[in-house]
């Protein structure tokens, strides 16, 4: 049995009298414990309303659910201790009062033992760096530090599972990279099984093995990270800086897209090397600068909506 | 639900999460005490209202002061209780579109219980400390036997349980409007205010009303008859006197089942 378990889960919502809305529309997959997993879609796709799902906070028109062996929205409360969730545009914490307060309230509702408590704490406070934060009410921290308190809240009690919904929205570069970082120790050291919302692909790239693309309620892809890119039939890009003006480069495995001035933008395929292309390109022209760009992810899902 | 080691737990983490609003609130002492004097003389002005009226008459649908201000405390002892315990389910539409709902529901205590304790606010007391000190000063009039010491209490207990009904029912109807916590005023605050006269001042439809479709009548209006040893004036069977503690039941059972509905007809938030 697989730790989640979810078989054609569909949520729908009674808008006005109209017609129903799907939000979800049978959407069928398995986590296995320990897994590291990407949701991705766009706005509105459904990928909240299926981690509502999945957490209790909804309960689903349709469908066969099982987390942990148990039916979320059934039990609730009971399942609460052993899942956390982070709402990334949301604080778990109470706004007014200090951090401290906050994680001391959770160990007693949550009932974690004293010593365990203290030792997770401690943990988290050192690997997110925020010991000197515990004093400081959640309404004065920046948007990443008090990510960084809703991410210790959630894991204080230990949950085999932690659900991220947009974890690093907002955040600047150096904080998304520490949070990353953490998250890939988390799973390390403890095997927590990570779901992933988020709209910056970098959090997948860097974290998750397994990609599961929603769109408009349906699954569109469930597979490994390198498939959905090969699946895009995605390209990279050689963006080179001549020295002066020239028509467009003509070189064997490469398609000039693009000219504007002295720069041109030429594409290959993704799975392609791009040594004999920049051999190429250097030998017949006189080249200032080069780079090239990794294929964009966003550019691969927004292929795969359009292929579908 | 009806595990009593469940309900001990459920009851400690309404303390626990209540402490801490105490607590946060005490930060700013001098404030506390402050709104919560203030509470106090604002509500007595209240009763102080009933009092002048008994400078130009001498009794109100057949009661005197004295008893008057029994039914007054009764009823305001009860709601002020309900009020300070879960009344801040009456604020559940904001919590929905905050979102708060949501991360209460992923935590391991039943969803009633925070929502009540959520932002809990001691300064409350001071309106049960009002409405207690009047029922206290209708009590020195009351000719005092066991039973009738014996059913005060059980008004009190009965009659904090019917407000505590009427504000979680009423609550849930926020489930599917999200904003409407004025509806649920007009039976919670309203409900009290009747029961704070005699309902013997009221016409005898209303008093129907009042005991069969929207039972507060039974929050002290038929107990206290029986303490003051009144006869009905709308000429109800004395077993009525002793129904309160079944009404409270009852409604609490209805009030829950209400709730659950609400709970699972939850539509949560965008995003």
């Amino acid at each position: 049995m697989s730790l989640i378990e979810v078989r054609d889960l569909r949520r729908t919502f009674r808008v006005r009298r109209r017609d129903d809305v799907v939000a979800v529309h049978d959407v069928s997959f398995d986590i296995e414990p320990g897994e590291m997993v990407g949701y991705i879609g766009p706005n509105g796709a459904g990928k909240s309303t299926t981690i509502k799902m999945l957490t209790g906070i909804l309960v689903p028109t349709s469908g066969h659910l099982r987390v942990a062996g148990v039916d979320p929205s059934k039990r609730r409360t009971a399942l609460a201790s052993r899942i956390g969730v982070v709402f990334g545009q949301r604080t778990t914490l109470w706004w007014d009062l200090p951090l401290r307060d906050s994680f001391e309230l959770l160990q007693k509702i949550y009932r974690i033992p004293p010593a365990r408590y203290r030792q997770n704490l401690d943990r988290f406070l050192e690997l997110l760096d925020l010991g000197d934060l515990l004093d400081t009410p959640v309404r004065q921290l920046s948007l990443g530090q008090r990510m960084r308190g809703d991410i210790t809240a959630a894991l204080l009690h230990d949950p085999e599972i932690l659900y991220l919904d947009e974890p690093t929205i907002g955040l600047d570069v150096v904080s998304k990279g520490r949070l990353r970082e953490f998250l890939r120790a988390l799973n390390a050291e403890r095997a927590t099984t990570l779901l992933l919302t988020t709209h910056d692909l970098q959090d997948i790239e860097a974290l998750c093995d397994r990609v599961m693309v929603i769109d408009h309620g349906s699954l569109v892809f469930d597979g490994a990270l390198t498939q959905l890119q090969a699946r895009g039939g995605s390209s990279r890009t050689l963006v080179v800086d001549l020295v002066d003006e020239r028509p467009a480069i003509e070189v064997p495995g490469a398609v000039t897209v693009r000219v504007d001035g002295p720069r041109q933008w030429l594409t290959f395929p993704a799975d392609a090397s791009a040594a004999p292309i920049v051999s190429a390109v250097a030998a017949g022209y006189d080249v200032a600068d080069l780079s090239i760009q990794e294929p964009d992810i966003e550019d691969v899902i927004r292929e795969l909506y359009a292929g579908r | 639900m009806a595990d009593p080691r469940a309900l001990a737990r459920h009851a400690r983490a309404y303390v626990d999460i209540s402490a801490l609003w105490v607590r946060a609130a005490m930060a700013y002492r001098a404030s506390w005490w402050m709104l919560t004097i203030g509470g106090f003389l604002i509500t007595g002005i209240d009763f102080v209202g009933i009092w002048i009226l008994f400078h130009n008459v001498d009794a109100l649908g057949g009661f005197t002061l004295q008893e008057v201000a029994f039914l007054y405390g009764g009823s305001g002892v009860a709601m002020a209780l309900a009020d300070l315990f879960v009344g801040r389910i009456e604020r559940i539409g904001q919590m929905i579109r905050l979102g708060k709902l949501d991360q209460m529901m992923v935590r391991p205590v039943p969803l009633l219980v925070q929502v009540c304790a959520d932002e809990f606010a001691l300064r409350r007391i001071a309106r049960v400390l009002q409405a207690a000190l009047v029922l206290g000063w209708g009590c020195t009039y009351v000719d005092w036997t066991p039973s009738r010491a014996l059913l005060t209490g059980v008004m009190i207990a009965a009659g904090t349980a019917i407000f505590f009904a009427l504000f979680i029912g009423f609550a849930c109807i926020q489930f599917w409007t999200t904003d409407s916590a004025e509806v649920a005023n007009a039976f919670t605050y309203g409900g009290n205010t009747l029961t704070s006269y005699p309902l013997s001042v009221f016409p005898s439809e209303v008093v129907k009303g009042l005991t069969f479709f929207f039972p507060i009548a039974f929050v002290n209006w038929y107990p206290s008859l029986q303490v003051l040893g009144r006869d009905d004036p709308f000429g109800y069977p004395d077993w009525t006197q002793y129904l309160s503690p079944v009404v409270a039941v009852a409604l609490v059972a209805l009030a829950l089942l209400v709730w659950r509905t609400g709970v699972r007809q939850y539509r949560s938030t965008g995003s």
